[in-house]
């Protein structure tokens, strides 16, 4: 079996609260081999939001905080300064980043603070029962959108990887997606590099990683890889934005 | 000691100076008159101590930022003024079901909404009822005296760290604003506290993994979680309660805290010398508010006079410390403005007068 597949020793044994299908699980593992590539777990605070993967702290093995809904880069930012030798992380969901955290997230990239984000974008408020999210495509149906998003009404889709490109502090950005193995790949290597940037103190990095919800989606798994392909990639495009090198 | 010799400062500085000496190495702020004296004096005195001042975006990110700091283990404070202070109440209620040290000051303003920046004391409820949601407590201290604010606000790390539990100071723009001589504790060496088992630093060679954390999914164990808290309580009101009783001999006392409780002994002094039987009775700590100082004084006092900035919130505790049949009057003003001496000295003398003493 390929490495991808096996458990890292930076996660917990034992089977996780995700639906089946759900990526939050696989980016959990993509985390987890960095960690452990890197040696980070026994110096690593992880930040788990509000959303499904406010459970992250029974997954990772190592020292967490759970934050308040969308507060988890201020939080992050509390810890890096009290601990600078530690390496800190979040994660957190498209609700809680992009729309009830906008402040946080980008004030956090602007000052540069030495924090990884892990943002999974899935489209959708996951845990709530499937509401509309600021990065809900056009005409996504959702409990809050049932006929559809309405851009006239509700604004287009966020896209927060550029919007935080503009920002000097923001030191490696990048966009990943786990609708295939190809991609699941580069976006490990984008984690990689992401925790690096930390490591190295030049500053703030995050990855998005594009995600599926097959259960608010009301897909099956396969069914939402498909649909991440054609719909979810072309709008959020792929690959790096900002690298340390880029800046040089 | 050149250290403890009396200075004069202003009281914004005056609380900053202290937490520094009590070892407070991290300040996340967000500007707001009239405290700004405060995160303006840290932006200086943090980097000549090694510590950490941090400008927030937000009072939300600040008070979050406090949650990942204390979390991590170190001591830390935040300051604001009312609306700031109620910005930070979802914060404050996580930082008590995490059960996270820290110290808040608030130098309360006039409101509600944007209100005035002038001294009040309406924010009384917020921080004594819980501002903020859930079940919670936080000890409450409301210093009269710049020195008092000092010896408190040095005290308030280790009530905090004791409890596992945020401290508020609640000052108000007076005195905030003013300046006494104050005499500073020696400046505590943070190395020197005791280590936090508990705290989120990294695993290092530790055993257990550490966890930060208010939530508790399963109605059973948010229960038990809110006993241990209730638990918690019950011991900062048996060990925390803080008063001053001026006069316990008297038959009237005035009750007052913070900046009213000068203006309250002025007229308390008046009263006296015009024949009065008057006392004080002035709450340190206000949650856990004082009852037992009015137990004490139950077989005596005929009658009470709470006076405050607001249009009457501790007063509703003073009337659950005493006996129905004794009389508690309220004067108050709010929205910024303060009490005249000579107006207590006059609502005192309708009460005594209201009571029978024909004098
Ligand atoms: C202050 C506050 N507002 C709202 C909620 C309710 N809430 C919980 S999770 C969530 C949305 C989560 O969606 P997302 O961040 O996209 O994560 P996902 O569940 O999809 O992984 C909301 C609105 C809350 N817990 N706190
Ligand atoms: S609700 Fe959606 S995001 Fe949440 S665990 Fe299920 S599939 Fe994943």
């Amino acid at each position: 079996m390929k490495a991808v597949f096996t458990r890292p020793r930076s996660l917990t044994d034992g089977a996780t609260h995700y639906c089946p299908g759900c990526i939050h699980g696989v980016a959990h593992r993509m985390v987890a081999q960095i960690l452990d590539e890197m040696d980070l777990a026994d110096r690593t605070i992880g930040v788990s939001p509000v959303g499904c993967a406010v459970f992250a702290y029974d997954y990772f093995q190592c020292d967490f905080q759970q934050a308040a809904h969308g507060r988890a880069p201020a939080v992050a930012t509390g810890i890096k300064r009290a601990v600078p030798d530690s390496f800190v992380f979040t994660y957190q969901g498209d609700g809680d980043l992009a729309s009830i955290g906008t402040a946080e997230i980008v004030h956090a990239a602007s000052r540069g603070e030495k924090i990884s984000v892990v943002f999974i974008n899935n489209a959708i408020y996951g845990m709530t029962g499937g509401q509309m999210a600021p990065t809900t495509l056009e005409g996504q149906k959702t409990t809050t959108s049932p006929a559809g998003r309405d851009l006239a009404d509700t604004g287009n889709p966020i896209r927060m990887t550029e919007m935080l490109a503009t920002l000097p502090g923001a030191a490696y950005l990048a966009r990943g997606s786990c609708h295939d193995i190809k991609h699941l790949r580069a976006t490990q290597k984008y984690l990689k590099r992401a925790f690096e940037v930390q490591e190295r103190g030049e500053g703030f990095s995050m990855v998005e990683i594009l995600a599926n919800c097959p259960t608010n989606w009301g897909m099956s798994p396969v069914e939402s890889l498909q649909w991440m392909e054609e719909n979810l990639v072309p709008y959020y495009p792929l690959g790096e934005f900002r690298s340390p090198e880029e800046v040089e | 000691m050149s250290e403890r010799q009396l200075q004069m400062v202003k009281g914004n500085e005056a609380v900053a100076e202290a937490a520094v000496r009590a070892g407070c190495r991290h300040f996340f702020g967000y500007p707001i008159t009239p405290q700004n004296e405060l995160p303006e004096y840290m932006s200086g005195r943090m980097p000549e101590v090694g510590g950490t001042f941090l400008q927030a975006e937000s009072e939300v990110a600040a008070i979050n930022m406090v949650y990942g700091a204390a979390g991590a283990g170190v001591r830390v404070m935040t300051s604001s003024s009312s609306p700031g202070i109620s910005l930070k109440q979802e914060g404050i209620s996580y930082i008590a079901g995490a059960e996270l040290p820290c110290v808040i000051v608030n130098m309360v303003r006039g409101g509600p909404g944007l209100g005035s920046i002038q001294p009040a004391q309406s924010d009384y409820f917020q921080s004594t009822k819980g501002g903020g949601h859930g079940d919670y407590r936080m000890v409450v201290l409301g210093p009269a005296t710049l020195q008092e604010m000092v010896d408190l606000t040095y005290e308030a790390f280790d009530i905090a760290d004791r409890y596992r539990n945020p401290v508020m100071i609640l000052g108000d723009g007076v005195i905030g604003q003013m300046m006494e001589p104050v005499r500073f504790p020696d400046l505590m060496d943070p190395d020197t506290l005791p280590t936090k088992e508990w705290a989120t630093k990294g695993r290092r060679d530790r055993e257990e993994l550490n966890l930060i954390n208010s939530l508790y999914l399963d109605p059973d164990a948010c229960w038990a979680h809110n006993q241990h808290l209730a638990r918690k309580y019950a011991e900062m009101q048996e060990n925390e309660v803080r008063y001053e009783v001026v006069h316990g001999d008297a038959e009237y006392f005035l009750v007052a805290y913070g900046t009213t409780a000068r203006i309250a002994r002025r007229s308390m002094t008046d009263l006296r010398e015009r024949g009065y039987d008057v006392g004080l009775v002035r709450p340190i700590s206000l949650w856990p508010f004082p009852e037992k100082a009015f137990r004490d004084l139950a077989d005596r006092a005929r009658g009470y006079l709470a006076v405050e900035m607001s249009l009457g919130q501790m007063v509703e505790d003073v009337r659950l410390s005493v006996d129905s049949s004794v009389p508690v009057a309220f004067y108050g003003t709010a929205g910024g403005v303060m009490p005249h001496h000579a107006d207590i000295t006059q609502q005192m003398e309708d009460l005594i007068r209201g009571t029978g003493d024909d004098r």
